[in-house]
């Protein structure tokens, strides 16, 4: 090995961006980078940001922090859709191909990179991001903790997946190609015989790296619902949102360290020539194919779980009723969380396990249309005679049970296995697991962020352009996905660039792009809801001091925003719907005696171990032996030295508790 | 919010309440790291037939050399054990004393480990050579990789004790290392079963 190869690997001046759709990303990146860079130099807010945002160990500031980067994650794998479906309306044989391309304008390996990206993004770093931001916010309100079971590991697992995000957008800024293997990156394609550049590599890194604070995060979350409850919450008068938090966690520690030696095993294939999954030496294809979807499957159910608890708080305060059959509920959840781990082969039906294996899992399969089905029943009862109102957020619910329940119907279609055999690979499956995760996941995500927003910032959203955004969003999505159901049915299989035109399947794929340019605009909408929001927020105050939608659980018991302990006195709970029952029998908002508060400092060290773990990331994907080994060295320094600092906490006295509380309670 | 005072936490309580917090949160870490390696048993049991013209399990394995690392790792969780107990007693000697133990152990089984690794390389038998061997220097070798950094943990923990005697923190810290020392005892009994005796005999 000479000098050069050891400091920069396989990192060459050809590999830097040069094709038209890289340079785009690359462009868009540094434009966002110097724009950044000159808002904050000329506002004098670096400073600001590193000691109020970056260092933060408080759980709400990091929650903000996921949404923010997943929203901006969400654009971009919207546009990674954009151009799939382009690609596909362009793509008929019988039209001319242009910029290069034989068909469409996108070449067979750039739009294989772009639907891969596009699944990768959308839930690694969309909906989990989302999804963890929204519980670092609500979840330690709802159980009346200050903070989470460790502050410091929420701070380094956000600052994981930051680098996560930011490795799978390398390729822009170091070139190289992003691999071209399906999101899954399935073996024997993601190895080194198909694959000998650092795509997969990217691919890699970014997965193990986000996985890592995905699985930190999960301890932490598992830890602190568990040992962090207020006095008198027992877990069966736990809000629904936590316990679906809690089942979603439990998942996230049994499943992620699958994925971790997962990747670790393909890690070891590439990078040290083992023989786990290759085609020769005895490895083992579908060994990938079953361990990727033992980890796969709950996955899903991991971004979809807690959206069901969402429902289920907004369902309940929107009819001003106690949520229906509540132990049913906990125990469909949990029912859900156990089933699916015994479902993964339904992904694989055509492997050819034999008749037995497949109506195994197919059985399975159908079964959690039964938990299902029994929440979403609980959800239309708790409906019945109750008071709606009808608010943005729970036209998202009603949005959810039209779209998830299509969706779902679907999913049972697919779990018989001759009818998989017909529909495998189709894009019937595409359009089945789209109306599942964004009519159920996404829906549920969006209808918390528009539940809680007043709490977190002390104003709603604009109320008139949320339900705008609604209807495009449900317009649009029907007319995207209804096509692609027609199209599976009719023999198009998914991640196709170019199809015979004699297929007649061109109007149907046009009408899809039609679709998802309506939803391209239901996402304007609701970015100019957020502008409109926060122009206007004067007026969209939330003057009940705290509790604008009259709601049933803690949360709602502190001000908004909350100040940075949450809680000035840990609340006692005597039943479900704790708050409402404060509220009932009078006992809200009595005068409380302030006392000292230990709470943690805000810590640096999140970001110097993610920084290192980034570095050996990125080292590693070009074989940069030297920086890979400044990176481990660094990260392992680092933390134990976190590790041996006694004095991450600090404490706020009480005169102090006392006049933050009456600022707060007076505005 | 109830109309009484919450009572005040004192300093003891908010001490046992991280000693609780911590000690709970490091076993759920262990049942992850639990299944990370049940991933690499399932791989194992998978790839240990696709030997793939190289040798079988029941030609490389030697019983007696195995037997001897599994019983100085057996010795050395115990002598863990002593130290944490003298963690307790906040005796700084005993705690340098068994600790030290554990960690020449722990040296010796490595220093085991990668001879029989350095044979098998030497011979032509390498990860590179069949799916049954790359599982198998994959799962002993993870398990290695955990007493290293066991080690290095170890080594940290003993010189803040040199110099900074046996803080609370410190028991704290003893007592999460303990842990996972015996954990990866239980580890690689699974391993001296699943892999050396299934495998030798």
């Amino acid at each position: 090995m000479n000098w050069k190869e050891f400091i920069l690997g396989k990192l060459t001046w050809n590999d830097l961006p040069h094709e038209w759709f890289t340079l785009g990303g690359t462009g868009a990146f540094v434009v966002l980078a110097i724009g950044l860079a000159i808002f904050l130099t000329y506002f004098k807010r670096w400073k600001w940001l590193w000691n109020e945002w970056l260092t933060s160990t408080d759980p709400k500031k990091i929650g903000v922090m996921y949404i923010a980067v997943a929203f901006f994650m969400f654009l971009r794998g919207g546009l990674d859709a954009l151009m799939i479906w382009s690609q596909q309306v362009l793509g008929a044989s019988n039209m001319p191909g242009f910029l290069g391309a034989q068909h469409g304008y996108l070449s067979a390996d750039h739009f294989q990179q772009i639907f891969t990206a596009h699944g990768d993004i959308m839930v690694f770093f969309v909906t989990m991001g989302f999804l963890f931001g929204l519980i670092n916010l609500v979840v330690p309100l709802q159980i009346g903790a200050r903070d989470l079971a460790f502050p410091f590991l929420n701070s380094l697992g956000f600052w994981l997946y930051f680098a996560g995000v930011l490795l799978i957008n390398m390729f822009f800024v170091l070139g190289g190609q992003f691999g071209a293997t399906g999101w899954l990156a399935v073996a024997p394609l993601s190895e080194l015989q198909f694959h000998p550049g650092v795509g997969v590599d990217y691919w890699i890194w970014s997965l193990q790296v986000s996985g890592l604070g995905t699985l930190i995060g999960g301890i932490n979350f598992v830890v602190t619902i568990l040992k962090m409850r207020a006095p008198g919450m027992t877990l069966m008068r736990m809000p629904m949102f936590t316990w679906t938090s809690l089942m979603s966690m439990m998942l996230v520690i049994t499943i992620f360290p699958i994925l971790a030696m997962t990747i670790a095993l393909l890690t070891m294939d590439r990078y040290f020539g083992t023989h786990f999954f290759t085609l020769n030496n005895g490895g083992n294809q579908m060994m990938y194919w079953n361990l990727i979807w033992m980890w796969g499957h709950p996955e899903v159910y991991v971004l979809i779980i807690p959206s069901f608890g969402i429902y289920s708080e907004i369902v309940s305060t929107f009819s001003k009723k106690k949520i229906f059959g509540y132990p049913s509920l906990v125990a469909a959840a949990a029912g859900i969380t156990l089933l699916s781990f015994a479902v993964w082969l339904h992904h694989f039906f055509t492997m050819g396990a034999g008749a037995d294996v497949n109506s195994f899992f197919g059985i399975m399969t159908m079964f959690i249309a039964i938990p299902t089905g029994l929440q979403i029943i609980n959800w239309l009862f708790t409906l019945f005679r109750g008071r709606i109102q009808f608010v943005s957020p729970i036209y998202w619910f009603f949005g959810m049970v039209s779209t998830f329940t299509f969706g779902g119907m679907a999913g049972i279609l697919m779990a018989v296995p001759p009818i998989d055999f017909q529909v495998h690979n189709s894009l019937f499956l595409v359009a089945h697991f789209h109306t599942t995760i964004v009519g159920g996941a996404l829906f549920g995500i969006f209808a918390g962020f528009t539940y809680w927003f007043p709490k977190f910032t002390g104003f709603r959203l604009h109320e008139t352009l949320g339900k705008y955004a609604f209807w495009t969003w449900l317009v649009g999505f029907f007319i995207s996905f209804v096509p692609l159901y027609i199209l599976g049915f009719m023999g198009a299989t998914r991640r196709l660039d170019h199809y015979a035109a004699s297929t007649g399947w061109q109007p149907l794929f046009l009408t899809a792009l039609v679709g998802i340019c309506i939803l391209a605009l239901a996402v304007g909408i609701q970015i100019l809801q957020l502008i409109v929001s926060i122009v206007k927020r004067k007026e969209l105050r939330d003057t009940t001091g705290g509790d604008p939608w009259d709601g049933h659980t803690l949360e709602w018991a502190t001000t908004s925003p909350p100040p940075f302990y949450n809680y000035a006195v840990i609340p006692e709970v005597h039943g479900r719907d704790a708050w409402w029952e404060m509220k009932k029998q009078g006992t809200a908002h009595k005068p409380v005696k302030y006392h000292d508060l230990e709470l943690p400092k805000n810590t640096p060290m999140g970001i110097y171990i993610a920084g290192f773990i980034f570095l050996f990331g990125v080292a590693m994907t070009f074989h940069a032996t030297l920086f890979s080994l400044i990176g481990l060295f660094g990260a392992v320094t680092c933390a134990f030295i976190r590790a041996f600092d006694d004095h991450s906490e600090y404490i706020l006295p009480a005169a102090e508790v006392e006049k933050i509380e009456n600022r707060l309670r007076k505005k | 919010m109830t109309v009484k005072a919450a009572t005040i936490p004192t300093k003891e309580q908010i001490e046992e309440v991280a000693t609780d917090k911590t000690l709970f949160g490091f076993w759920v870490y262990l049942m992850t790291d639990l299944l990370m390696f049940a991933v690499l048993f399932a791989t194992y049991s998978v790839l240990h037939g696709s030997i793939y013209n190289g040798p079988s399990s029941n030609e490389i394995f030697n019983l007696p050399f195995a037997l001897t690392e599994t019983m100085i790792l057996l010795v050395s969780s115990f002598t863990s054990g002593l130290g944490t107990l003298a963690a307790h007693e906040k005796s700084r000697k005993f705690v340098l004393l068994w600790f030290g133990i554990t960690f020449l152990l722990g040296l010796a089984f490595l220093g085991l480990e990668l001879s029989e690794f350095s044979k098998l390389v030497a011979e032509g038998n390498s990860w590179h050579r069949s799916a049954f061997l790359s599982s198998f220097f994959t799962l002993v070798g993870t398990h290695g990789l955990h007493i290293t950094t066991g080690l290095v943990w170890m080594l940290i923990c003993m010189i803040s004790v040199a110099t900074k005697g046996v803080t609370k923190s410190m028991v704290r810290k003893l007592t999460l290392l303990s842990l996972f020392w015996h954990f990866l005892d239980i580890v690689w009994i699974f391993i001296f079963t699943i892999v050396y005796l299934m495998g030798a005999l």
